[in-house]
C-alpha cells in the first residue's frame, strides 16, 4: 500500500519552502489594497481615448491638496489612479475638476474610498471573525468525535494545516504582489474565507475515515490506520479537488474577466492547498502528536521542524 | 420514508424551483403575501454605489440606539427619493449605516443626498394644498445661497415662500384628536411661536405646507390663528405615518451627525463585464464537471449530474425567493458550494464503488455507501455552516456587505447541497439501479 505517512517530513519541508519566502517577501510588506490601509482608488475612462500623462494626473491631485497619489494606465484610454483617502468635498470636486483640466468627457468605471480607521477595523475584524471560527471548528469537531480517543486532537491538527493553508495563499498573495502587481483587496480576504471553509470541511472527510476505521481495526497501530484512511479518501480528494473544483475555477480563470482571474487563481491555490494538507499536514500531525515525535526533532537535529 | 415517495416531493420541489427560476416569474400574490421573485444582483454586478456612513462623534460617545434606529429611517427616506429600485438601508454595529444603491448612474448626487441635513420648512400654499410627495421648490436656499431668479420666467414652476424652517420647533408629539384620529402635536420655540402667530393669523383659511427635503409632508389647512406657540397637524393618520410625521418633524435633520467613511462606485460597464464573463466561464466549468462525472461514475455519475442540476435550480430558485442580493463574493459563496455538493456525491460513490469491489450485491452496496458515506456529509458541511454563522455576523455587524453576501450564498448552498445529496442522490440511486438491474459493473459503474 501507498506509504504517504512516512514521507510526512518531506511534504512538510516542501510546503515550508513554498511558504517561507512568500513569508520574507510578506515581511518587508504585503501589497495591501485600499481596503485594508485606508485611501482611493480611481478608474477611469477617457472617452476622447487619449489618456493624459501621469505626471499631469498627480499635479491635479496635488492642486486638491491629495497626497502619495499613483497613476497607472491599464487599457488604452483607462487609468487606474491611487491615492489617499479622500474626503467628501474632494471626492465630489474630483471628476469635474479632472474633466475640465484634461478637456474631456470621463467614464468612472470605479471609484472606492476607504477612510483610514475602517481600513484597520476591518483587518481586526476580519481577524477576529477567522480566530472565532477556528475556535468554534475545533469545539464542533472535538464533539463530532467524541466517540475516538483524543478527539480534540483532531480539532487542534485540522486547524493547525488550516493555517498551513492561509500561510499558502498569503505567500502566494505577497509573491503575487511582487511579480505581477497583486494586490491584497476584499476580494482576495473572500478567496481566504473560501479556502479557509474548504480546508475544513476537507479535513473532517480524511478524519472521519480515521474514525470509522479506528472502530473497525481496533489493533492496528495508529500510523498504519491513518496510512490506510489517507489512502482509502484519496480518489474521493483526487476527484473532488482536481476533477471538480479546480475545473470549475480554471474555467473562471480563463473566461472570467480581468477582475476575476486574480481571484480564481488564488483560489485555485488555495483549494488544491486546503485538500493538500488534509493529506500531508493535518492527518500525519495527528501521528505525531500520538508519538509525540517532537522529542526526536531536536536530538536528530537538522531541518525537520513543525509547519504551524 | 419509500423511494416513490421521496421522488415525488423531489419532482414537486424541482418543479417549484423551475417555477420560481422562469425570467418572468409573476410573484406570489395570493391570501396576504406579496412576493415578487427576481434576480436582484449586487452593485458590483450592475454598477451602483455604496456608501458606509459613521456617526461623526468622538471615538467612545455613547451613541444612543433609538437615536441610530431614527437616523437609519431618515436616510432610507432619502434614499428612497432617489427612486434607485432595491436600494439597501441598514444599520451595522451601533455607529454606522450602509446605504447600497445597485443601479444608480449618478453617484456624486446620490452621495450628496445622504449627506443633506434634512431641511424641514413651513411652506406658503394660499388656497390650493399640494399633494403629498410633491417635489417643490422654495425660496430658502441651504448655506445662504440665494437661488437664481432668471430662470423662474422661462418655466413655469412655481418657487414657493418659506415661512419658517424646521429651526423653531421645540418638542413634538402623537397625540389622540376629537374624533379619535392621531394627530402630530407641535411646540415652537419663542422665536417660532411669534413668527407662526404673526402668520397663522393674517393666513387664516389657507394652507401651510410641511416640506422635508423639498417634499411635501402633509398640507394642512390653517383653521384658527396659532398664537400660543403650539398646534396639532391632523390628517388621516394611521398611528405609523403619525409617528413617521412626528419623527421627520422632530428630526428634520438627522439626530446624529454623519460622515461618510467609505464609499464605492462601480461604473455600470464594468459590472455588466464582470457578469456576463462569470456567468460564461460558471457554464463552462459546469459542463465540463457533468461530461467528467458521466464519464468516471457511469450511471451514478449521470445520477449525480441531474443532482447537480436540481440543486442548481433549487439554489437560484432560493436566491430568488429570499431574495439574496448576488454579488461577486457572493458567487465566489455559491462555487463553493456547488463543490460541496460535488463532493457529497463523490463520496457516495467512491464507497459504492468500494463496496461492490468487496463483493456486495447492489442494493446493499447502495445503503451501506450511503450510510458510511453521510457521517463526512454531514460533519463537513455542519463545520462550514458554523463558518458561514460567524462570518455572517461579523459581516452584518460590520457593514461589510462583501463578507455577508459570501457567507449567506455559502450557507444556502450547503444546505441545498445536503438536501440534494440526500434526497435527491439518494433516491434516484434507489429507484433506477431497482429498475435497472446492471449486470455488467465495470462497464455501469467504472470500477
Amino acid at each position: 500500500m501507498l506509504d504517504i505517512l512516512g514521507k510526512r517530513y518531506i511534504f512538510w519541508g516542501l510546503s515550508l519552502v513554498l511558504i517561507i519566502p512568500g513569508l520574507i517577501l510578506a515581511a518587508f510588506g504585503l501589497p495591501l489594497a485600499i481596503d485594508f490601509t485606508g485611501g482611493s482608488l480611481l478608474e477611469v475612462r477617457f472617452d476622447s481615448g487619449i489618456t493624459p500623462q501621469p505626471a499631469e494626473v498627480i499635479e491635479l491631485y496635488d492642486s486638491l491638496g491629495v497626497e502619495d497619489v499613483q497613476v497607472q494606465t491599464t487599457g488604452d484610454d483607462t487609468i487606474f489612479i491611487r491615492s489617499t483617502f479622500l474626503d467628501d468635498t474632494t471626492r465630489s470636486q474630483l471628476i469635474s475638476t479632472m474633466e475640465e483640466e484634461f478637456d474631456d468627457d470621463i467614464t468612472v468605471l470605479r471609484f472606492d474610498s476607504v477612510g483610514p480607521t475602517i481600513g484597520q477595523e476591518v483587518t481586526a475584524r476580519a481577524g477576529m471573525a477567522i480566530a472565532f471560527a477556528a475556535v468554534a471548528v475545533v469545539l464542533y469537531i472535538t464533539f463530532a468525535f467524541r466517540g475516538v480517543q483524543h478527539a480534540f486532537r483532531y480539532g487542534i491538527c485540522a486547524i493547525i494545516a488550516m493555517i498551513h493553508d492561509v500561510l499558502i495563499v498569503l505567500s502566494l498573495g505577497a509573491i503575487g504582489g511582487y511579480f505581477f502587481g497583486w494586490q491584497i483587496d476584499a476580494l482576495f480576504l473572500t478567496a481566504l474565507l473560501t479556502v479557509i471553509g474548504f480546508s475544513v470541511q476537507d479535513k473532517i472527510v480524511v478524519f472521519d475515515r480515521i474514525r470509522e476505521n479506528s472502530s473497525i481495526y481496533r489493533r492496528l497501530p495508529f500510523d498504519t490506520l491513518v496510512n490506510h484512511s489517507i489512502v482509502q479518501t484519496l480518489q474521493r480528494s483526487i476527484n473532488t479537488q482536481l476533477m471538480t473544483v479546480e475545473f470549475m475555477l480554471l474555467a473562471l480563470a480563463l473566461f472570467g474577466g480581468v477582475t476575476l482571474r486574480e481571484f480564481a487563481v488564488i483560489l485555485m491555490v488555495g483549494l488544491f492547498s486546503g485538500t493538500y494538507s488534509s493529506i500531508f499536514i493535518a492527518a500525519p500531525s495527528l501521528v505525531v502528536w500520538e508519538n509525540k515525535e517532537w522529542k526526536t526533532w531536536f536530538r536528530r537535529g537538522g531541518g525537520k521542524e513543525a509547519v504551524a | 420514508m419509500k423511494p416513490y415517495r421521496m421522488l415525488a416531493l423531489t419532482i414537486v420541489i424541482a418543479a417549484i424551483a423551475i417555477w420560481m427560476d422562469l425570467p418572468n416569474n409573476p410573484g406570489i400574490h395570493i391570501a396576504g403575501i406579496d412576493r415578487e421573485i427576481e434576480t436582484r444582483l449586487g452593485l458590483d454586478l450592475v454598477g451602483g454605489v455604496q456608501a458606509l456612513l459613521e456617526a461623526d462623534l468622538p471615538e467612545g460617545t455613547e451613541i444612543d440606539a433609538e437615536s441610530m434606529r431614527t437616523a437609519t429611517r431618515i436616510v432610507e427616506n432619502r434614499v428612497n427619493a432617489l427612486g434607485v429600485t432595491e436600494a439597501v438601508v441598514q444599520q451595522a454595529g451601533d455607529r454606522r449605516i450602509v446605504v447600497e444603491l445597485p443601479g444608480e448612474t449618478d453617484p456624486e448626487k446620490a452621495l450628496e443626498t445622504l449627506k443633506q441635513t434634512g431641511l424641514l420648512e413651513f411652506v406658503e400654499m394660499d388656497y390650493s394644498p399640494l399633494p403629498d410627495g410633491m417635489i417643490i421648490k422654495t425660496d430658502f436656499a441651504v448655506g445662504g445661497e440665494v437661488e437664481s431668479t432668471e430662470e423662474q420666467s422661462s418655466d413655469e414652476e412655481k418657487i414657493y415662500h418659506t415661512v419658517m424652517t424646521g429651526a423653531t420647533i421645540k418638542n413634538v408629539g402623537v397625540t389622540t384628536g376629537p374624533a379619535g384620529g392621531y394627530e402630530v402635536a407641535f411646540e415652537l420655540t419663542d422665536e417660532g411661536a411669534r413668527l407662526f402667530s404673526e402668520y397663522t393669523t393674517a393666513n387664516s383659511g389657507k394652507f401651510l405646507g410641511i416640506v422635508l427635503d423639498k417634499e411635501v409632508v402633509s398640507a394642512p389647512r390653517i383653521d384658527e390663528p396659532i398664537t400660543e406657540g403650539s398646534g396639532v397637524i391632523r390628517g388621516d393618520f394611521t398611528i405609523e405615518e403619525a409617528n413617521s410625521l412626528a419623527i421627520q418633524l422632530r428630526y428634520g435633520s438627522l439626530p446624529i451627525p454623519f460622515i461618510i467613511v467609505e464609499s464605492r462606485t462601480v461604473g455600470p460597464t464594468l459590472g455588466q463585464d464582470s457578469l456576463s464573463q462569470s456567468l460564461l466561464a460558471g457554464v463552462i466549468g459546469l459542463t465540463i464537471i457533468m461530461l467528467f462525472m458521466a464519464l468516471y461514475y457511469r450511471i451514478p455519475g449521470v445520477i449525480a449530474d441531474v443532482s447537480i442540476i436540481i440543486y442548481a435550480l433549487l439554489a437560484f430558485a432560493l436566491f430568488r425567493f429570499i431574495p439574496v442580493t448576488l454579488t461577486l463574493p457572493g458567487i465566489a459563496g455559491l462555487i463553493l458550494s456547488t463543490g460541496s455538493a460535488l463532493d457529497a456525491n463523490i463520496l457516495i460513490f467512491e464507497r459504492l464503488k468500494e463496496e461492490l469491489r468487496n463483493g456486495r450485491r447492489l442494493n446493499q452496496a447502495i445503503e451501506i455507501a450511503w450510510y458510511r458515506a453521510w457521517p463526512s456529509i454531514r460533519d463537513s458541511n455542519i463545520a462550514t455552516l458554523i463558518t458561514c454563522a460567524i462570518l455572517f455576523w461579523f459581516g452584518s455587524s460590520f457593514g461589510a456587505t462583501l463578507v455577508k453576501g459570501f457567507s449567506l450564498t455559502l450557507a444556502l448552498g450547503v444546505a441545498v447541497s445536503l438536501f440534494a445529496a440526500a434526497v435527491v442522490t439518494r433516491t434516484l440511486l434507489r429507484i433506477i439501479l431497482g429498475y435497472f438491474k446492471p449486470v455488467n459493473l465495470e462497464r455501469w459503474f467504472g470500477i
